[in-house]
């Protein structure tokens, strides 16, 4: 078996073109992550230009009206440029730096990975440009300004269903185009081995604090950590460090979209099988041709036909659960955490926020719940706003 | 051992690409038998899949018309059953790695082998991947084609070593259609084939001119055209053949000048 498995998933099928790129970034990625000065660059990064650590939110009022479970909000939103993506972002373009890259390349759904990389290129001083699907240049399009704010230039990807995975597939070929000066920051724990594992280590500082944190608040570990699920690299920061501890439960939450017996959703392991794309070994949304199905969300950050591979190693041992969401519940969940809480989260947190909606109520009043708020929502107002039927201006 | 090595007996190959099911079924059948008319010394028939993450725009965009036009792997292994009623040229499929896993791999190697496919060109299965599908091929007597890319370098030996019926070379960077400009040394890539095995190597590239396909021919066993038969079925649809015949004999005439 090849490199980067977890289970049969993961793999490294991609075109032999980029086979050396790959083979440098691993090298290079061994070589600092045991590298204490890198380790300090990106510590100091965190702490001092993302503000980490985030909080661990005692959701009070959420945790009385659903009157069961005590729940907590771990504030990744809380994060400079809005959301969890920036730990990775920060990460993999520091890497890129030492490994001597002078530009860097990403594909974004909702924007916010485009957004934290643009960010990260413009810290660092690196050329930047920023792949994104056609129909979430229009929903986002807020982001697409603050990339070219950043002074990134961003594509806009027609190809395809022109979201997430076009915009995935579009970057793949650009780095094929031109790979010495250049690094993919990829986005989510999917991708060609070593990418999953990169993306993973980076986001895990969720967990790590998550643990530390909710052991000073409450002298034990949480019952259940939730967060949203479409490529998994929020989920994967948070389950990490819990991983082991076998009494914590861990479950995904997966965009339904508008339904897992509709074609229009994006739930990956309630509706995909095995398959191989986009470099990995992993669950896909296909035909039965293996066609890579046209999935749907209202969240683009969602609407993705994947699962990264580490997520369906942990659902075929059990170790975690993955459950469906769809829009509608979603945007309860968006606009019921804005009531309650005084917290907009992302339309993807959302969906972790209704699944808490559903078990805390038949949980006992000394259980603990963490939802990963993995960012904010102010992107998607006008998205919600449109739901609802009401139209409003950027 | 496969068909493939016939194609290269009569001196320099010429392999054109098409897309399957684009503009229809029936009409690709008809390509392959003009382009053998013409000139052509095997086949690359192309399996259309969703996301062909290695292809430029034109390609990208004859896989879509093929799967819109409802083009699928069955009715391509229809359409292979009957073209080998009618001709032994060597054909192999280039598909991505999806296609075959999702068939169920054993499935669709013994048919393809079943109905005289030579061999496979499956652009994201490198090297380090090959064992998904390689055993099954020996197994059904079908040549897994190598690729060796710019990018290669000292990868080149490693992969020329294991290499079956001939080696894909791409002489640019990125994607099919994207450069038809050679900044490679490909004499330089080849010859470190060659060092470790005797195995024709064919370079694939988005051709310009009969006179850069000449200077190919030179230096390499054959020649695989990129994007742009595909670009004349795009442009002709249905009326296609003619002018295709024209294209593969003006290339042909190119290599055996």
């Amino acid at each position: 078996m090849s490199k980067g498995r977890f289970g049969v998933h993961g793999g490294q099928y991609i075109p032999e073109t980029l086979m050396n790129a790959i083979i440098e970034l691993e090298e290079a990625y061994n070589h600092y992550k045991n590298d204490a000065q890198f380790q300090k660059e990106l510590s100091d990064l965190f702490q001092n230009y993302t503000g980490r650590p985030s909080l661990l939110y005692y959701a009070q009022h959420l945790t009385q009206q659903l009157g069961g479970a005590k729940i907590y909000l771990k504030r990744e939103d809380l994060n400079h440029t809005g959301a969890h993506k920036i730990n990775n972002v920060l990460g993999q373009t520091l890497l890129a730096k030492k490994m001597g890259k002078t530009r860097v390349i990403a594909e974004t759904g909702a924007g916010q990975h485009g957004v934290a990389t643009a960010t990260a290129a413009a810290l660092m001083g690196m050329e930047c440009e920023v792949f994104m699907g056609k129909e979430d240049t229009e929903r986002q399009a807020l982001n697409v300004y603050k990339m070219r704010l950043l002074g990134a230039k961003v594509h806009s990807v027609t190809s395809g269903t022109a979201t997430l995975k076009d915009a995935v597939s579009e970057t793949m070929r650009e780095w094929t185009n031109r790979i010495d000066d250049t690094h993919y920051v990829l986005g989510s724990v999917m991708g060609p081995h070593p990418f999953p594992t990169i993306v993973r280590d980076f986001q895990s500082v969720i967990s790590k604090e998550m643990k530390q944190q909710i052991l000073e608040k409450e002298g034990r570990l949480p019952d259940v950590v939730l967060a949203c699920v479409g490529g998994g690299s929020n989920a994967i920061g948070a389950f990490y460090h819990f991983i082991e501890d076998t009494s914590v439960k861990l479950i995904g939450c997966e965009a339904a979209g508008r339904g897992v017996n509709t074609a229009e959703t994006a739930a990956t392991i309630a509706t995909g099988r095995l398959g191989i794309f986009h470099g990995m070994k992993s669950y896909f949304c296909q035909d039965n041709y293996g066609q890579i199905a046209p999935v749907y969300s209202i969240s683009a950050g969602l609407d993705y036909p994947g699962i990264g591979p580490e997520h369906a190693w942990l659902y075929d041992t059990g170790r975690a659960e993955y459950v469906p969401i769809t829009d509608e519940q979603a945007v309860e969940a968006f606009e019921y955490l804005s009531r309650v809480e005084g917290i907009i989260p992302a339309l993807e947190s959302a969906h972790a926020i209704a699944h808490a909606m559903k078990i805390a109520p038949n949980m006992d009043k000394d259980k603990i719940i963490i939802i990963n708020i993995s960012g904010r929502g102010d992107k998607d107002c006008v998205s919600v706003a449109k739901y609802r039927g009401e139209n409003i201006n950027e | 051992m496969s068909n493939i090595k016939k194609a290269f007996e009569k001196g320099k190959a010429f392999i054109p690409f098409i897309t399957c099911g684009d503009p229809s079924i029936e009409v690709t059948e008809q390509i392959v038998y003009a382009m053998e008319k013409s000139g052509a010394d095997m086949i690359e028939l192309g399996i259309p899949f969703s996301d062909p993450t290695a292809e430029g725009t034109t390609i990208q965009a004859a896989n879509l018309r093929a799967l819109t036009a409802g083009v699928t792997t069955d009715k391509i292994f229809d359409m292979v059953e009957k073209i080998r009623q009618n001709t032994n040229i060597p054909l192999v499929f280039m598909t991505y790695a999806n296609v075959i896993f999702s068939y169920g791999a054993e499935k669709f190697i013994s048919k393809a082998s079943q109905l005289g496919i030579d061999g496979f060109i499956i652009p994201d299965l490198p090297f380090e991947e090959k064992l998904e599908f390689l055993p099954l091929c020996k197994q059904y007597n079908i040549d897994l084609i190598s690729i060796i890319a710019p990018t290669s370098h000292e990868r080149i030996s490693m992969i020329a070593k294991e290499a079956e019926g001939f080696i894909y070379c791409i002489c640019s960077m990125g994607v099919t259609g994207a450069n038809s400009e050679i900044t490679t040394d490909i004499s330089a890539m080849i010859e470190l084939v060659k060092k470790v095995q005797d195995i024709p190597c064919a370079v694939s590239f988005n051709i310009s001119t009969p006179q850069q396909v000449k200077q190919m021919a030179d230096k390499s066993d054959g020649i695989i055209v990129d994007s742009q038969i595909v670009e004349i079925c795009e442009k002709y649809g249905k009326d296609c053949i003619t002018y295709i015949e024209d294209y593969v004999k003006k290339i042909k005439q190119a290599i055996v000048s």
